[in-house]
């Protein structure tokens, strides 16, 4: 009965998340909250009511161990990622994150009218309909793994006279930019206010583009599909200019 | 009358000096061994040192003063073996040095040109304070001369230069905003001679004594790190080589100066002990002859040692403050301030949502209930 005037539409099953950034998203997930939890119990430890001696217990050295362990896991997921945006599919590709045509501008200002203001257009409800990130959200992605970089370069500078390995050692210079540990140290809390205020936007839109697109936008980072209607697909294919095949 | 003395003494060896003072061989040896152990040599080494005293002449040292306290000479000639006070100050001082020599006025002018013109590129020129460079150099002014006129006429015929102290470091408290006579450190003044940064409020005076024995024993500039600072002493943190560090490790903090645990002697960390980012030998060679420093009588780090200390927040509180954002700002305030904008913001944004996609909402869920009702229960 209903169907008389409800179109159901067809959807096509599209890969997005290929598994080893599903892998990345999720890895990089559990260390940045690693991270800020044990971040901040280091900037400011808790107060232990404890009777040990002090030889008993290693609260500190241990919050700091997870750290500094979650720190190499994050930098070398980091790394990874990089490389993927060089070998990875489409959505994985580096031009999805560093604006470098006027259409990713185009997009974005489309994107910030139609999902962030919810401006309609002739009065009716408008979609803007992007298979792996819109121009916006892959740019904010930029400005994260510009800040990525931040947290490593400082915290790495900060760890390096700790080390002994090389590899911590080669950041040594990153204080000394800074004057010294103590603004590098700033620096590095302040940015990690950043991913906090990140996460909070991050989950809030994924939920959002599900809950008004229905296009599985939640899952995709599980299974790795998303959905999209069949005459979206078809308009996708043949009438939007493919960047990649320019040459 | 100073030129005079130079000329009849004709550079004695530092040996020579303790003998003549009523020093004894034994004492002398001692002297070199706890200078050897200072500057990070090993056993074998307390020779070298023993011989470098007793063959080589004393170096040529000109000492100026500029915008500082004099607290960087108070620590040197209260280091805790007198002889680092009696010989390698007493024989510095000769030279030119404006807190200790004798001669005054006409006669130091001409005492600091004279050993500049006789030691010609072999004397080390030793800088203790800041250089105000504001107002064409007015604020720190010798004998009708600006600081900066001075250094640089000292500066370029010395061999190397050693800036004593923060205050030619990097600028200490002077240098802290607003910073009104633009007080600079030496490194950001002269170029091409080699600079020895031997910062803190003040330095160690063993710290200063070490420096002063590597470069007469191996007649070369000490091994530097990246800001110029002899590694032997600030390659690590206060922190590293603290005697409280395993309250850290265990997580034992002092919270208020009164409390127990402040009693039990834990960890200052948590009332803004900054040796977690100040590079020193405190904990090592301590102050006053070993006796105590800092933490072990119970109070934290400043981290005196380290660039723009004094700007670089609060004394007794790990956050620091951001100029800009008010005294009382710090990371973490402002940080709760934007979470709870973003919140709100997202908040309203979801509020929004229902509203103004109210129909594309709407339509997926007929759509889905559609599906859900052509199955089959």
């Amino acid at each position: 009965m209903d169907n008389k005037y409800l179109r159901l539409p067809r959807l096509r099953r599209v890969y997005v998340w290929e598994l080893p950034v599903r892998f990345y998203h999720w890895l990089n997930a559990v260390v940045i909250l690693a991270l800020i939890a044990t971040g901040f119990y280091i900037n400011n430890p808790l107060a232990l009511m404890s009777q040990k001696e002090a030889t008993q217990v290693y609260t500190m050295g241990w919050v700091r161990y997870v750290h500094f362990a979650a720190a190499y896991l994050f930098f070398f997921n980091f790394l990874f990622r990089i490389y993927w945006g060089f070998v990875g599919n489409k959505y994985a590709n580096w031009k999805q994150f560093i604006p470098t045509s006027k259409r990713f501008f185009t997009e974005m200002w489309n994107v910030f009218k139609i999902d962030i203001l919810m401006l309609k257009k002739d009065g009716k409800e408008q979609h803007h309909i992007s298979i792996g990130h819109n121009a916006m959200a892959g740019f904010i992605y930029f400005l994260t793994f510009i800040a990525f970089a931040v947290q490593c370069l400082t915290g790495f500078g900060l760890y390096a006279d700790m080390g002994g390995w090389w590899f911590p050692r080669m950041f040594a210079w990153v204080p000394s930019m800074f004057g010294g540990d103590m603004l590098t140290r700033t620096i590095h809390h302040w940015t990690m206010w950043f991913f906090i205020l990140f996460a909070v936007v991050h989950v809030y839109l994924v939920f959002y583009h599900d809950y008004v697109e229905g296009r599985g936008e939640i899952s995709s980072m599980g299974g790795g599909w998303k959905f999209i209607e069949e005459e979206v697909f078809e308009e996708k294919k043949y009438h939007t200019p493919n960047p990649r095949k320019k040459h | 009358m100073d030129n005079d003395m130079l000329e009849v003494k004709k550079q004695p060896t530092y040996y020579e000096e303790v003998i003549r003072k009523g020093y004894d061989r034994r004492d002398f040896m001692k002297f070199a061994s706890m200078m050897a152990a200072f500057i990070g040599l090993e056993k074998s080494a307390i020779g070298q040192v023993a011989k470098a005293m007793e063959t080589k002449s004393r170096i040529p040292i000109i000492w100026l003063h500029f915008q500082e306290c004099t607290c960087c000479s108070e620590s040197f000639i209260r280091s805790s073996h007198p002889m680092v006070a009696d010989i390698l100050l007493d024989m510095v001082s000769l030279d030119y040095t404006e807190t200790l020599m004798a001669a005054s006025g006409a006669q130091a002018e001409k005492s600091l040109k004279d050993t500049m013109k006789k030691y010609k590129g072999e004397y080390i020129l030793c800088v203790e304070g800041s250089v105000p460079v504001a107002a064409d150099g007015v604020y720190c002014m010798i004998g009708g001369k600006t600081s900066m006129h001075i250094l640089e006429e000292a500066a370029a015929d010395a061999k190397a230069i050693i800036a004593w102290g923060s205050c030619a470091s990097n600028g200490c408290v002077q240098s802290a905003k607003p910073n009104p006579t633009q007080a600079t450190p030496i490194h950001k003044l002269i170029t091409g001679k080699p600079i020895i940064k031997v910062p803190g409020c003040p330095p160690i005076g063993e710290v200063m004594a070490g420096v002063i024995v590597h470069l007469l024993t191996f007649g070369t500039i000490p091994e530097l790190d990246r800001v110029g600072r002899p590694k032997a002493f600030y390659s690590k943190r206060v922190h590293d080589s603290c005697y409280r560090r395993p309250y850290f490790d265990a997580g034992l903090f002092v919270e208020t100066f009164d409390d127990e645990n402040a009693k039990k002697g834990y960890c200052l960390y948590k009332v803004g002990c900054k040796g977690p980012s100040t590079y020193n030998a405190c904990g090592v060679m301590k102050w006053n002859g070993g006796v105590s420093y800092p933490i072990q009588s119970g109070h934290g780090c400043i981290g005196c040692s380290e660039e723009n200390f004094w700007d670089n927040g609060r004394l007794y509180e790990r956050a620091s403050a951001f100029a800009g954002f008010g005294i009382e700002s710090d990371a973490d305030t402002i940080g709760k301030v934007a979470l709870g904008a973003t919140l709100v913001a997202v908040a309203g944004h979801a509020v929004a949502t229902n509203i103004g996609k109210q129909k594309s909402i709407h339509d997926l869920e007929t759509e889905g209930k559609a599906s859900e009702h052509e199955l089959p229960s």
